[in-house]
């Protein structure tokens, strides 16, 4: 018998070479151009994709053993929670309706980021990067399908849950996480893992499944909690993915830089426009609060985020110009953005309140320069109004923005009794903006932004009624119709909390869980 | 320097990694929140494998880690023996 | 396990979501029905992509296939996620395990060096057509319409990449990071490879996502994994004393054999859509059987010898028969 030569043991970074990137090859019998058509267009300039350092290595192998471990916990938690009907157990109904703006507005860009992931995981030339995205592609459907099972049980006993796909389609504010993720999908491929590998994972994930998650588990929804810390153990492999990303393009070429910092500009802003919603979840729409959204933000973003900038500035990136007015605003948003929901309560497919005394006194405490001087007078205000019998909804549709499609109700940067309005002139149409960065925005990309599809315009032509309707017939009432193309249940889904079938239903459970009947 | 971060849920797995990662890094902070600890450290954090073997008297593979892993920020230098998180600033 | 914890017996509501209850009614639904149906969002997109200006971001003018309703395509394996990592992760163990067997009890070294020669040349170089089958699916799932038929092709993909990285664990096993190597340019010079590779190359550039479903899933692996696998793994090498590659092998066995029945549900629901999916199918599969054939054929032969013309034979009758079952004319 010949001798067992012992064999040189590989490391961890050359086996999984093997693995990944050593399965491709330069094809010859087709161009490179027609197997990657989409690597040139955007300008961006690669010379080396062997310089793509991995983020994570993980071959099948181990991520079948390590996401079949995640997932068994995961739904026998769900199980477990579904069973004991640990609905019951949440702190107070209200909570919900974060959890309906969660289904209705996150879940949707876990999907498309899943089809986002396969497209660039399909166009990279890179084989390195390729495998990086596909696996992205496979875990954002997981973060679909967890949240979608997770709160299916939610839906069976609460309304507003019931058809979040075809209102993520419709509904007015939902246009605005729908236009954020279209915009990055329709972009190029470089720039879509920058956009959503840095403002989507690095930044906005972090803010949504870190505090917002933890302060689930302190309201007593398990099953929040399980999903989203799970989901997030994916996005730190995300993150570092965008991160890599981001510093294999600056590495690559200097010409690179300018067209990153531009995406950077861009993206940040989008993402703190988008998140002024998250903002509104955590300060008023959970009962119970770890932290408030300007803390969060300083923890998640300011330092987490600025030390991202602080290592990048090596390649020459700079904070973007909006972060000026992003550190005037962390006072305000979720004052201005809950007021919004507040007042359009009539058309949102969860419901609206105004905070208690106690509340206020605590976002009193968190917002000393801003909340007392600027928000509370106005929620008093509206309470005096609602007990007299005079709650209002606002039934006039608002101006959106062009580019965020927020309604524009932000306030000037250093005025928060003004609001702010900004408005541009492009083919002889007019378009109007909430602020300097989203005019910025749509001005780079004029082509892009004049085809966003805006609800509110939308409406106005004619164009978010069911099919047959007549909207010149008489007592036609269009928010009516509206809602109903949405379905959305006028009356069930939408208005009050105060007085609803899901604060009454749950009351009524809720006591006979602590009773015999 | 800049502060990089791990986060992880708290139960009876991660207890030993907690208290590995606490020793191996003095200058590392454990901040917890509910069903939560994410632990902030400047500039560097080394999780290293054999002290958390030390501590469960068993084989571990650093990549279980993202059973139980929450999120992380810094850039990441994995090897068989050590993961670890850094800024280059 | 349904447990009644008889804390509170409350009436639900509604029993699944409104999407959900619209196509089943309203009662208890599964996990694959929530986590797959009418996911993919279908109107009012934003933007054109810059990529492709002339369509929509998911727009079903990607195939010239057409379907009344794109959720036509169910998975008979009812894979979302979680069921289909825990069903992998499964066979991973097993995979795992003979991996183990074979090399704890160094049954390489029993294996005479021309069958181990003969085994490396002959699979080897299928890492590189698996990451093709891994690229294909991938822009299947990327460029597709509807979730039913998009999500399993994203598990595919990664199936592909799982095989690929089997193969190169063999590789490692029997021989070492020079076997690779050698068969990477066994794969890009070598003349026997070179029209299997011209295939996998031109399937890059196809278009229609549905063609590319048909000339992936079915025709290549279609006839690659029951020539390879079953008659070179399974039967000839076993006969010659290489049991312990079948047993390395034995993860690619069982997935054809599964996932095989998915392709098949799909081809069949198009065909049976109408006349003109069927004669659309039937002519890529007609364009792409022709030159699979033809580009097998020599690695047949290099195992075969003479009787590789026979094995090719039956190969095609075989996947004669199976086309017949799904209602194609060929």
């Amino acid at each position: 018998m010949d001798m067992q030569v012992p064999k040189k043991k590989l490391s961890l970074k050359e086996r999984y070479t093997l693995m990944t990137r050593d399965l491709a090859w330069d094809t010859s019998y087709q161009p490179k151009e027609k197997v990657y058509p989409y690597a040139g267009y955007e300008g961006i300039k690669i010379h080396d994709w062997d310089k793509w350092e991995d983020p994570f290595r993980l071959t099948m192998d181990a991520y079948w053993k390590y996401q079949s471990e995640k997932e068994r916990k995961l739904y026998a938690i769900i199980d477990a929670y579904s069973q004991s009907n640990g609905h019951l157990g949440v702190t107070d109904a209200r909570y919900l309706n974060a959890i309906k703006l969660f289904l209705t507005g996150v879940t949707p860009l876990e999907y498309m980021a899943h089809r986002g992931f396969a497209h660039v995981g399909r166009q990279f030339p890179g084989a390195g990067a390729r495998v990086a995205c596909m696996m992205q592609a496979i875990d954002e459907m997981r973060h679909a399908q967890t949240q979608i099972h997770s709160l299916s049980n939610y839906n069976k006993y609460y309304n507003g849950f019931h058809d979040f796909p075809h209102m993520y389609d419709r509904v007015w504010y939902l246009s605005v996480p729908k236009s954020f993720f279209e915009d990055a999908m329709t972009a190029g491929p470089f720039e879509f893992v920058v956009s959503i590998g840095f403002s989507f994972e690095y930044v906005l994930t972090n803010l949504l499944f870190v505090p917002f998650v933890s302060g689930a588990a302190y309201n007593g929804d398990m099953g929040t909690m399980t999903f989203g810390f799970s989901a997030q153990s994916d996005e730190a492999r995300h993150m570092t993915l965008g991160l890599e990303c981001i510093k294999f393009i600056l590495e690559q070429d200097p010409a690179n830089l300018p067209i990153v910092q531009r995406w950077i500009d861009k993206w940040t802003w989008r993402g703190v426009r988008l998140l002024s919603i998250v903002a509104a979840m955590m300060d008023y729409m959970l009962p119970k609060r770890v932290m408030s959204w300007k803390e969060a933000w300083e923890i998640y973003f300011e330092e987490n985020g600025g030390a991202l900038f602080k290592d990048l500035a090596r390649y020459g990136i700079r904070m973007p110009d909006c972060a000026a007015q992003i550190a005037k605003e962390k006072d305000h948003l979720s004052h201005q953005v809950w007021a919004t929901f507040y007042n359009y309560g009539a058309a949102t497919d969860f419901h609206t309140w105004l905070p208690d005394a106690e509340e206020m006194d605590w976002l009193a405490q968190k917002y000393p320069d801003t909340f007392d001087k600027y928000y509370r007078p106005r929620f008093e205000f509206w309470r005096e109004q609602a007990d007299k019998g005079n709650r209002f909804y606002n039934k006039t549709l608002p101006m959106l923005c062009q580019t965020c499609q927020i309604p524009t109700v932000f306030t000037e940067p250093d005025d928060p009794t003004k609001i702010c309005y900004r408005e541009t002139t492009y083919k002889g149409d007019k378009y109007h903006f909430c602020s300097d960065h989203c005019q910025h925005i749509f001005e780079n990309e004029p082509e892009k932004y004049v085809q966003a599809w805006l609800p509110v315009n939308q409406i106005y032509q004619g164009n978010c009624f069911d099919d047959g309707v007549d909207p010149g017939a008489p007592g036609f009432d269009p928010l009516a119709a509206v809602l109903e193309h949405c379905r959305m249940v006028h009356g069930r889904d939408n208005l009050d909390f105060e007085g609803s079938e899901d604060q009454r239903n749950f009351e009524e459970w809720r006591g006979m869980s602590k009773r015999n009947a | 320097m800049s502060k990089v971060f791990i986060a992880l849920q708290t139960n009876d797995d991660t207890r030993p990694i907690i208290e590995s990662i606490l020793s191996d890094n003095p200058h590392a902070v454990a901040n917890e929140s509910p069903a939560m600890v994410k632990i902030d450290a400047e500039g560097r954090m080394t999780i290293r494998r054999a002290s958390i073997e030390a501590l469960i008297g068993r084989d571990f593979d650093l990549q279980e880690l993202h059973t139980n892993l929450i999120s992380l920020s810094g850039h990441i230098d994995e090897s068989d023996d050590e993961f670890s998180l850094y800024w280059n600033d | 396990m349904q447990i009644d914890l008889r804390t509170v017996s409350i009436k639900p509501l509604r029993h699944t979501y409104g999407h959900i209850e619209r196509r089943f009614g309203d009662k208890p639904a599964s996990r694959y029905q929530e986590g797959t149906y009418d996911l993919q969002p279908t109107h009012n997109f934003q933007y054109r992509p810059t990529w492709d200006p002339d369509r929509e971001i998911f727009d079903a003018s990607r195939t010239r296939l057409k379907m009344r309703d794109w959720y036509a395509f169910r998975d008979p394996r009812q894979y979302y996620y979680g069921t289909w990592t825990l069903a992998r992760a499964r066979q991973q163990e097993t995979a795992e395990s003979n991996f183990d067997f074979v090399e704890s009890r160094n049954l390489a070294s029993l294996l005479s060096p021309e069958l181990l020669t003969l085994a490396l040349d002959l699979l080897l170089p299928l890492r590189h057509v698996a990451w093709g089958g891994s690229m294909n699916n991938t822009a299947i799932c990327a460029y597709g319409y509807g979730t039913a038929i998009t999500q399993p092709c994203m598990y595919h993909a990664m199936d592909h990449l799982a095989i690929a990285q089997y193969l190169t664990r063999i590789g490692l096993l029997l021989g070492d990071a020079a076997a690779l190597s050698s068969a990477k340019e066994h794969w890009l010079c070598a003349a026997d490879w070179q029209a299997l590779r011209r295939l996998v190359e031109d399937s890059f550039v196809v278009q229609d996502w549905f063609e590319l479903y048909v000339a992936q899933n079915l025709v290549l692996d279609g006839l690659l994994y029951p020539l390879f696998y079953k008659v070179l793994v399974e039967d000839e090498l076993s006969m010659r004393g290489g049991t312990a590659i079948a047993m390395l092998t034995q993860f690619m066995t069982e997935w054809y054999a599964e996932s095989a029945k998915w392709v098949d549900a799909q081809v069949k629901v198009a065909v049976a859509e109408s006349p003109g999916n069927a004669a659309l199918v039937s002519d890529w599969i007609a364009g792409w059987q022709a030159r699979a054939v033809a580009a097998l054929a020599p690695m047949a032969e290099r195992a075969l010898g003479e009787r590789a013309d026979a094995v090719m034979d039956d190969l095609a009758q075989q996947f004669a028969a199976r086309l017949a079952k799904l209602g194609v004319n060929a």
